[in-house]
């Protein structure tokens, strides 16, 4: 595995496949006695906010905390950093802080890959989000969910339809996903309207549609990708009602849902707009497993970068 | 002065002897005058003409100098640059322009060439003092916003129209505001997997298709500046064919560089108009070997350090280009076989000094012309160093490349600036 996750293209299946196995084993560890391990006792974790995101961060800092890790809490948000002290001077800040890791939020796409690239760090990064690039350990994250729905497809996603549901153009969700899920080898259709798919998409491994209820009946995962309303004022779409009503998950909708078949959403909703309540509440609804699952397989990418002590000496 | 470059290859690759007498070539043919420069393997070549360059002086002269560019420059071979007018105070007044010539004068390495704005402030809004500044000491006739588009159709009409009467050219940067606000890279595949917001080629195409229909209707003169896509070189051929008075241009990065370096988000590829994509690099060669596209021009734009160590969205846009502007034309035309010297003439000196009207540039190796020329050694290949280009900054795409062709010397009116790759002198008015 390479020492830092800055897309899914740093990961080879084998990766993907140890990450979600650990965090499998970590799963059932910490849900029984010891909550807390001691793998990365003296490490140090840095939590590199340039954007405001309370879930992520806090994912991110419970997993470090439960593998024992000393984590660092850097809001670049206004503070220095938005008066003009430049990624570079704070990269050189957490260098001599002596930070491991650097787990990085940015506004802007690359940020991460800079950060890792410039020799400016030695520590491990691991991107949380960068611009509307990627955000790879929300993909890891779907991927454990789905697999842990569908059980018997022993992480093998070749036999599972997925739809990715919305503003693909600025999602760097949907980015993620698409290249883990397609890794693993499921068949990803996006559904969006024609404004909110890049230009450039019709040469990504995916099926595109227009659609919302041209083949609802066949997906067995339903991800639906958050509206930002200020893309209305860029003429994406004529309001929030007709968005809604042609791409939102209704009741309606939802009925039509394939047996078994799931709702995602990577969070924070607008409930009313993309998912209805009764949707997202439902009882095809991962979404609170989501926030679940998201704590231990951070645990498990900081566990496999960091490589701290091994499992099998924790457990004896 | 007198000195004799002796066994000196020409364009057509005939040997000869050039004499050079004060400012002017006095001899040419067998005879030898003053001091002798062996230039056997070497090759004389009408010293080169840059129509776009950014010497950042007055207001930034952190990343470059009149000076310094103008060494720069030089070292490229080159003995005529065009200052674009985006400086701070933009150079749009009479007195900004002949600030810019008289510091052009006083580096005495090169002709500095002001490039007027054509708007007030670069604003797209009103007309800056066109007439004053084609009147100056400067004598500009070349007129640009560069770095912003005159968007308005009626402002650019009047633009056209106004320089008729005394045979101005408005150079247009060509592209569409609204088309590519925040862009960031080139629209396409690549930017569909990296997150970064597009930049259109019909943001290009569509002003260009309308300014090619306003100069063929007020009958007036217009430069594309930085041509980038495939779609720009076909607009250009039509326009030709019709027989409607433009020109254009393309840079040597352009015709070198493709879209997929930003997969590295490394600023250093970061530039406006964008790399484009390799089917764009092959329009764009074979548009200026067949004469759709009439000249290379550097786009030469120096940034501090700071203004690319940095996150990719939060850089600015632009690449050095004087010191290795002729060995990636070498590359990617001559090498290529699309181009043969005397083309590359005609593109880097004979073109550009005819469009922006220098009288004293891009003449013929011939007994009368001014000797302002650049020797070269053809079959030499190098090794670009950022670190010892002489540009005051260091933002080259082509840090690391090995490239053909080395400039040897620099002669301008008459005085050698460059010789053996080294600065040597300067013209003393
Ligand atoms: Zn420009």
């Amino acid at each position: 595995m390479k020492n830092q996750l800055l897309s899914i293209n740093d990961l080879s299946h084998e990766d993907v496949i140890a990450i979600l196995a650990t965090a499998t084993q970590l799963e059932k560890i910490t849900t029984g006695p010891t909550k807390k391990l001691p793998t990365l006792r003296g490490r140090t974790v840095v939590n590199l906010f340039f954007e405001d995101s309370t879930r992520t961060r806090i994912s991110f800092e419970t997993a470090a905390k439960r593998l024992s890790a000393d984590v660092i809490n850097f809001s670049a948000k206004g503070s220095s950093v938005s008066k003009g002290e430049s990624l570079k001077d704070t990269a050189q800040t957490l260098q001599a802080m002596g930070a491991d890791a650097v787990v990085i939020r940015h506004g802007s796409s690359g940020a991460a890959q800079r950060l890792a690239d410039s020799g400016w760090i030695n520590a491990t990064v691991i991107n949380a989000g960068d611009g509307t690039h990627e955000h790879p350990t929300q993909a890891l994250l779907d991927a454990y969910t789905i697999s842990k729905r569908f059980p018997d497809n022993n992480r093998d996603f070749s036999s599972l339809k997925i739809a990715i549901v919305g503003d693909i153009l600025h999602s760097r969700v949907a980015r993620s996903n698409v290249l883990l899920l397609t890794m693993m080898g499921a068949k990803v259709t996006l559904i969006a309207p024609p404004t909110l798919l890049p230009v450039g998409v019709e040469k990504w491994p995916v099926n595109i549609s227009y659609d919302l209820d041209a083949e609802l009946e066949s997906f067995d995962v339903v991800m639906m990708l958050r509206i930002q309303l200020e893309r209305m004022s860029n003429y994406y779409f004529p309001s929030e009602r007709e968005y809604a009503r042609r791409y939102g998950l209704n009741e309606t909708r939802l009925k039509r849902m394939k047996k078994n078949s799931i709702v995602m959403h990577p969070g924070p909703m607008n409930r009313g707009l993309e998912i209805s309540a009764a949707s997202a509440d439902s009882a095809r609804s991962v979404i609170i497993d989501q926030v679940g699952n998201g704590v231990v397989t951070r645990m498990a990418v900081l566990y496999l970068l960091l490589g701290g002590a091994t499992l099998s000496e924790v457990l004896s | 002065m007198k000195y004799t470059l002796k066994n000196v290859s020409l364009p057509n690759g005939d040997r000869t002897n050039v004499v050079v007498s004060g400012e002017l070539i006095s001899a040419i043919g067998q005879s030898t005058e003053g001091e002798v420069i062996d230039c056997t393997n070497l090759m004389v070549l009408p010293g080169l003409v840059d129509l776009h360059t950014h010497l950042r002086e007055p207001g930034k002269e952190d990343s470059e100098t009149v000076l310094s560019g103008s060494q720069s420059a030089v070292m490229g071979g080159f003995t005529a640059v065009s200052a674009m007018a985006n400086t701070s105070p933009v150079a749009d007044t009479a007195g900004v322009v002949e600030q810019v010539f008289r510091l052009g004068k006083e580096a005495g390495l090169c002709a500095v060439y002001p490039v007027g704005a054509v708007t007030v402030g670069l604003a797209g809004e009103r007309l800056a003092e066109l007439g004053a500044m084609a009147d100056s000491a400067a004598q500009v006739r070349v007129f640009s916003d560069d770095g912003k588009c005159v968007s308005d159709p009626l402002v650019m009409r009047r633009a056209l129209e106004y320089v008729k009467s005394f045979n101005g050219v408005i150079a247009q940067h060509a592209q569409d505001p609204r088309l590519t606000e925040h862009a960031q890279m080139n629209e396409g595949e690549v930017s569909s997997r990296l997150g970064l917001s597009g930049w259109p080629a019909v943001a290009e195409e569509a002003i260009i298709a309308r300014d090619i229909l306003l100069a063929d209707h007020v009958k007036s003169r217009l430069h594309i500046c930085h041509l980038t896509t495939k779609g720009g070189v076909e607009l250009v051929r039509w326009a030709k064919s019709q027989g409607i008075n433009v020109t254009a241009e393309v840079t040597p990065h352009h015709l070198l560089l493709t879209d997929d370096l930003v997969e590295s988000y490394d600023p250093v590829y970061k530039v406006n108009p964008p790399l484009r994509t390799s089917q764009d690099v092959m329009a764009l060669r074979a548009g200026l070997a067949d004469g759709t596209i009439d000249i290379v021009a550097t786009d030469h734009a120096p940034h501090p350090a700071e203004e690319k160590e940095c996150e990719w969205s939060a850089a600015s846009f632009g690449m050095l280009g004087l010191e290795t502007a002729l060995s990636v034309v070498a590359k990617t035309m001559v090498s290529e076989g699309l181009m043969s010297w005397e083309d590359v003439v005609r593109v880097m000196s004979t073109n550009p000094a005819r469009i922006g009207g220098y009288a004293r540039q891009g003449q013929q190796i011939l007994v009368g012309s001014p000797a302002n020329l650049t020797v070269i050694n053809p079959t030499e290949s190098w090794s670009v160093d950022k670190e010892k280009l002489l540009s005051k900054s260091r933002n080259t795409p082509f840090h690391g490349h090995v490239l053909p062709v080395k400039v040897v010397h620099t002669i301008f009116e008459g005085v050698i600036v460059v010789k053996d790759g080294k600065l040597t002198g300067k013209k003393h008015e």
